[in-house]
């Protein structure tokens, strides 16, 4: 059983060419690696707005958004 | 790899550029801790974590096909030739994996492009990427506190891995059409970079709009001071040491540029002309003083702007560093950072433009005058070793500026930023601006802070240490 093309390493070295496992899988990897990083993208953007959701209804009251207003105009304030 | 000066070639080339990428990562180290110090305290983790994600996200692209986009299109397609078949770059090759470089398993390489390949990809592929998160980090700097991270991360994408290496494509390869009809010229990527990255900045921000409290009713700006002015430099001066890998890796390391008969190995610019370490440092130097100089005298002292200025002169000299003397190198710097500072403050007013890092006066106005500054200095020199090609021309950079800055910069800039503000997704919610983006951060690390010494007290009292 191997994963990839290399037997051993005392033929002769410019025989060798691609080392990775799986080699032919290529086409297979790069559909899972884009879809991968599509859905990545997807999923952050739902979570932002998310997040912006929590933040306006937990915070974004006319009084909580008056203190945290107010308190950064304080000395100090951040 | 079997003979003594091609394998030297070879392993030298490989170890120089994998170096230059360390070296250029810290140019995005000294992006994130520059716009972390520049932003408010209620913004900074967003404003972090906004920059570190472009990371990723541009270098998988980058991997699927911004790398392919580089020797694919410089003929256009379509201006000088069709598209070049490139099958070591695209991203199912076996080459864009580890290889030893002996025969190749797909029919679509043939055993010189293994050879060639097999330790030059990676390498290659990481100096450009470097660049393409360089590009990112940019506009990442002139939007802070207001734009939605899920937006920038696409505008980044599209910016680092297919517009900027368009224009790499176009007129900072040995093949570009630009370079072949134009002359163009643009050895250390004051166009290819920092104009295009300062236009498609000036068009995100012209949709994106101020931070809220940046201009007065009468449309007076004011300053958005940075919550830590100490950190603001050190980022910039850790920007400037990345810059030196950039520079380097603006360079072929060990080419043979004898053209006929005999062997002469020197460093060359990307496309392929004499050039020397010695004389870039020279030049990088200068320039950088020459900026720095400036900046302090017309900023009256001012540290970001004397800060900024030594990037600009860089950038303001960069078109041309490969040959410039040292002097015309300060000079140049000198008088590119004067225009960028100008034309800051004129756009700030009359456009109520709010670059909150001045990275389009920066990097967009300097990277735009350099480019043609630079067909000036050096009209008439050979663009290329291939005497075929247009000769440096001020109208052929002019062009070439006109193409960076509005051509592949402002104007996708512009296009996208409208289509994600039509759709509601370029700016966070007015509230969340007021508040802060770390506002549920602080919060819960305040809950969690008072939690934990409230359980100190109790398990304190718990064993008789207080009352």
């Amino acid at each position: 059983m191997t994963t990839g093309l290399i037997q051993n390493w005392t033929g002769n070295i410019t025989d060798i060419g691609p080392m990775y496992p799986f080699v032919g899988s290529e086409v297979f990897l790069v559909i899972i690696g884009v879809a991968f990083w599509i859905i990545w993208h997807i999923w952050q953007t739902k979570m932002e707005n998310e997040a912006y959701r929590e933040d306006t209804e937990t915070y974004g009251d006319r009084e909580s958004l008056t203190s945290i207003l107010i308190d950064r105009t304080k000395v100090g304030g951040k | 790899m079997d003979t003594e000066i091609g394998a030297l070639t070879v392993l030298f080339t490989e170890y120089y550029y994998w170096t230059m990428v360390v070296f250029m990562f810290l140019i995005h180290v000294g992006f994130c801790v520059y716009e972390v110090a520049a932003s408010r305290q209620k913004n900074m983790m967003h404003t972090l974590m906004k920059n570190t994600m472009c990371i990723p996200v541009v270098s998988v692209s980058f991997f699927f096909f911004g790398w392919w986009l580089y020797f694919a299109l410089p003929n256009g397609p379509g201006i000088t030739g069709g598209l070049v078949a490139a099958p070591f770059a695209t991203p199912w090759s076996e080459l864009m994996g580890t290889h030893m470089g002996g025969n190749p398993v797909s029919a679509a390489l043939t055993a010189d492009d293994t050879m060639a390949w097999s330790r030059l990809n990676g390498v290659f592929w990481a100096a450009f990427l470097l660049f393409s998160w360089t590009a990112a980090s940019i506009v990442s700097g002139a939007a802070i506190e207001r734009i939605r991270s899920s937006a920038f991360w696409i505008l980044a994408m599209l910016l680092g891995s297919v517009l900027w290496i368009i224009d790499a494509a176009w007129g900072w390869h040995p093949e570009g059409w630009m370079v072949r009809l134009l002359g163009y010229h643009d050895a250390y990527a004051s166009g290819v970079i920092h104009a295009i990255a300062g236009g498609f900045a000036l068009g995100v921000l012209l949709n994106l709009g101020p931070r809220i409290g940046k201009f007065k009713a009468d449309g007076t700006p004011r300053d958005i001071v940075p919550h830590n002015p100490w950190l603001v430099t050190i980022g910039l001066f850790i920007i400037f040491v990345g810059f030196w890998g950039f520079y380097a890796a603006c360079n072929i390391p060990m080419w043979d540029i004898q053209a006929g008969d005999g062997v002469f190995y020197s460093a060359t610019n990307i496309y392929l002309a004499p050039t020397t370490l010695s004389a870039i440092t020279f030049n990088f130097i200068m320039s950088f003083s020459g900026g720095l100089m400036s900046a302090y005298i017309v900023s009256k002292g001012d540290a970001f702007w004397t800060y900024s200025g030594g990037l600009a002169g860089i950038i303001a000299a960069s078109a041309g560093n490969d040959l410039y003397h040292p002097i015309q190198a300060m000079l140049i710097g000198a008088i590119g950072v004067v225009f960028a500072y100008k034309m800051h403050y004129w756009v700030e007013r009359k456009f109520k433009l709010d670059d909150a890092v001045g990275a389009v006066a920066v990097h967009g106005y300097t990277g735009f005058f350099g480019v043609v500054v630079a067909g000036f200095m050096l009209w008439g020199y050979p663009s290329s070793p291939n005497p075929e090609f247009a000769h440096i021309n001020p109208l052929g950079n002019f062009v070439g500026a006109v193409i960076m800055f509005f051509v592949l910069g402002f104007i996708p800039g512009w296009v996208l930023a409208r289509i994600f503000k039509a759709l509601g997704m370029l700016r966070i919610p007015e509230r969340v601006e007021l508040m802060g983006l770390d506002i549920a951060e602080y919060h819960g690390r305040y809950l969690s802070e008072e939690d934990v010494a409230q359980a100190e007290l109790e398990e304190a009292r718990a064993a008789g240490l207080v009352k």
